[in-house]
């Protein structure tokens, strides 16, 4: 990244701490009409870890992370102020091309969504939309994301075939290894296992703790041991609101705020 | 049931009525015969026109030599004294009114429902569905007058060598009769792909065109493709519209400015006309009718072969 010294007025200290940021957020509000989904959010996520977001269902969390890569926009009727900065760019700028914007964050669906085409269309798809042709890169590329997704293993006999014959965490796996062929700066999980047997969610979690070594990964989470196992931070919504953001051990093991202890002992949500 | 000293509730005593009345047994049986019975009925129809077309067909084919069908390059059944039965006039009729109709009609139709599933407001949708629900509604006599009273002069206007009777006007406006057909069907196909398919692909940073062309429509290949099939079908079968606008003269030229006939407006010219029962004239629209029979069957096999190939599972 291009960040590197620019600000000659601050000093290296700060420099550093912004180079760790990925995203920023500042005092978010949002609007489903006139419903207030999202009050006054303020989030630092730093790069190279996994931030959970935790909370009942309803309180926000998918929310916010459709409005990092601006899938929310799809949904009609939806109102923001504040700021959400990706690298020191306000995402909400008209010189931020949204296509541009959701080729460096990539994102992982609560359903497993492939295309309807074969394992390697699947992969190949981003790199092709994006103007890449050279049939070996593409072809390398797809291999390098199977691998990187660990699903090289399980298909690389039948790459050609249709990606609807794997199994839901398969699915699941290619999904994450569409992501990585763009290869993105943050991949966003919204309850990225949701939908899958156990069996499947821990290879999914192992793949998370993997990618975490070159990638910033958000991830949105029903299930708060899969939080507490995989994440560096967490953040804990409640009715559209941050109650608290901290390291995964302090929120698991020390919580400032009594809603938070509630929740994560299981007393609601 | 089992019967005990204890008093049995309203309920099940009802319960116990019906099933010792035995209604559940005689209606369970009639219900499959009667349905079955309807069934019949429009197969045996169906049989029975197509038995028709082939008796009547070799009826006339008794009169006239196949040899000649196929291969003479003139349908000319009104002269007294050398009549010739050559079905490629009529035939090539046809093609040119369908193939007009359809480069018409598919490219306008495939955008207008990719408009209407992938850009267009939930407002303009509801505007504009019920408009073409309408274009569909329009009796076929009347695109034929629209063909023949407007869009001809309109073409005259800009072709002065057009004729007053020729391909390009009818097959233009058989291609507006069928935009609804293509649009309405494509546009369900294009519909009934999952949104989390199309939020997948934006997620990759591809544009909504980029989405569209790309993951939609080959996600929805199989309905659209049918949905043309369809439409083409229609405009192989269309009659009125070509009757009125395209003339009346069998010709196995390849100029779309003339007056041609088609399959379907011989058979409406020989049936409004006086040619006795049991004449040559009269079998002939048999064997045309049957050519044409032969055309929409092609189709709706293609149809069938169509969806079934291109199916994409989601």
């Amino acid at each position: 990244m291009a960040l590197t010294a620019v600000n000659t007025t601050k000093n290296n200290q700060s420099v550093q701490n912004e180079e760790l940021f990925v995203y920023n957020t500042k005092n978010l509000n949002l609007w489903y009409g006139e419903h207030h989904a999202l009050k006054n959010i303020n989030l630092g996520i730093k790069e190279r870890e996994v931030t959970a977001i935790i909370g009942p269902s309803g309180c926000g969390k998918s929310t916010y992370i459709k409005t990092l890569n601006r899938m929310i926009d799809l949904v009609p009727g939806v109102k923001t102020t504040g700021q959400i900065e990706y690298r020191d760019r306000d995402i909400f700028s008209k010189d931020f091309l949204v296509e541009e914007l959701r080729t460096r964050v990539g994102m992982v669906f609560q359903k497993p969504n492939p295309f309807p085409k074969s394992i390697y269309e699947n992969i190949a798809f981003g790199l092709k939309i994006h103007g890449i042709k050279n049939k070996q890169i593409i072809t390398e590329t797809v291999e390098k994301s199977l691998r990187g997704a660990a699903l090289w293993d399980e298909v690389k006999d039948r790459i050609h075939e249709p990606a609807y014959g794997l199994s839901g965490g398969q699915q699941q796996r290619l999904c994450i290894a569409r992501c990585l062929a763009l290869e993105p700066d943050v991949i966003l999980m919204d309850e990225p296992t949701s939908a899958l047997d156990p069996v499947s969610t821990l290879k999914v979690e192992e793949l998370i703790q993997e990618l975490k070594e070159k990638y910033s990964i958000i991830i949105v989470t029903h299930n708060m041991q899969q939080a507490a196992r995989i994440s560096d931070k967490t953040a804990f919504f409640l009715n559209g609101e941050v109650v608290e953001f901290n390291s995964t051990d302090t929120i698991f093991n020390n919580p400032a705020d009594s809603r938070t202890d509630d929740y994560i002992s299981g007393r609601f949500g | 049931m089992k019967t005990t000293n204890k008093e049995l509730s309203p309920v099940q005593q009802l319960l116990e009525k019906k099933y010792n009345s035995g209604f559940l047994n005689r209606s369970e049986k009639i219900i499959p015969a009667v349905l079955f019975l309807m069934a019949a009925v429009s197969v045996l129809t169906t049989l029975g026109i197509v038995l028709t077309l082939i008796f009547e067909t070799i009826t006339f084919f008794g009169d006239v030599s196949i040899v000649e069908f196929f291969t003479a390059k003139e349908w000319y059944p009104f002269s007294g004294t050398d009549p010739v039965y050559g079905i490629w006039p009529l035939v090539l009729g046809t093609l040119k009114i369908t193939i007009i109709a359809s480069l018409f009609a598919i490219p306008i139709g495939l955008a207008v429902a990719l408009y209407l599933s992938e850009y267009a407001s939930a407002r303009t949708r509801k505007i504009m569905k019920p408009i073409l629900e309408v274009l569909a509604g329009v009796p076929t006599i009347v695109y034929g007058f629209f063909a023949l009273t407007f869009i001809t002069p309109v073409l005259r206007g800009i072709f002065p060598s057009l004729e007053m009777f020729n391909a390009i006007s009818p097959g233009i406006v058989v291609g507006i009769m069928i935009i609804p057909t293509i649009v309405s069907l494509s546009e369900d196909a294009l519909s009934s792909v999952p949104e989390s398919v199309r939020q997948g692909a934006l997620a990759l940073g591809s544009t909504k065109w980029e989405t569209a062309s790309k993951v939609i429509f080959p996600a929805a290949l199989s309905g659209i493709l049918a949905s043309i099939v369809l439409g083409v079908s229609r405009a192989i079968g269309e009659t009125m519209i070509v009757s009125i606008a395209a003339g009346s003269t069998p010709s196995a030229s390849l100029d779309l400015t003339t007056s041609l006939q088609t399959m379907t407006s011989y058979i409406v010219q020989v049936t409004t006309g006086d040619a006795g029962f049991g004449t040559t004239i009269y079998y002939s629209i048999y064997s045309v009718g049957f050519t044409l029979f032969i055309f929409t069957l092609l189709m709706n096999i293609l149809a069938q072969f169509i969806s079934k190939r291109f199916r994409e599972e989601y």
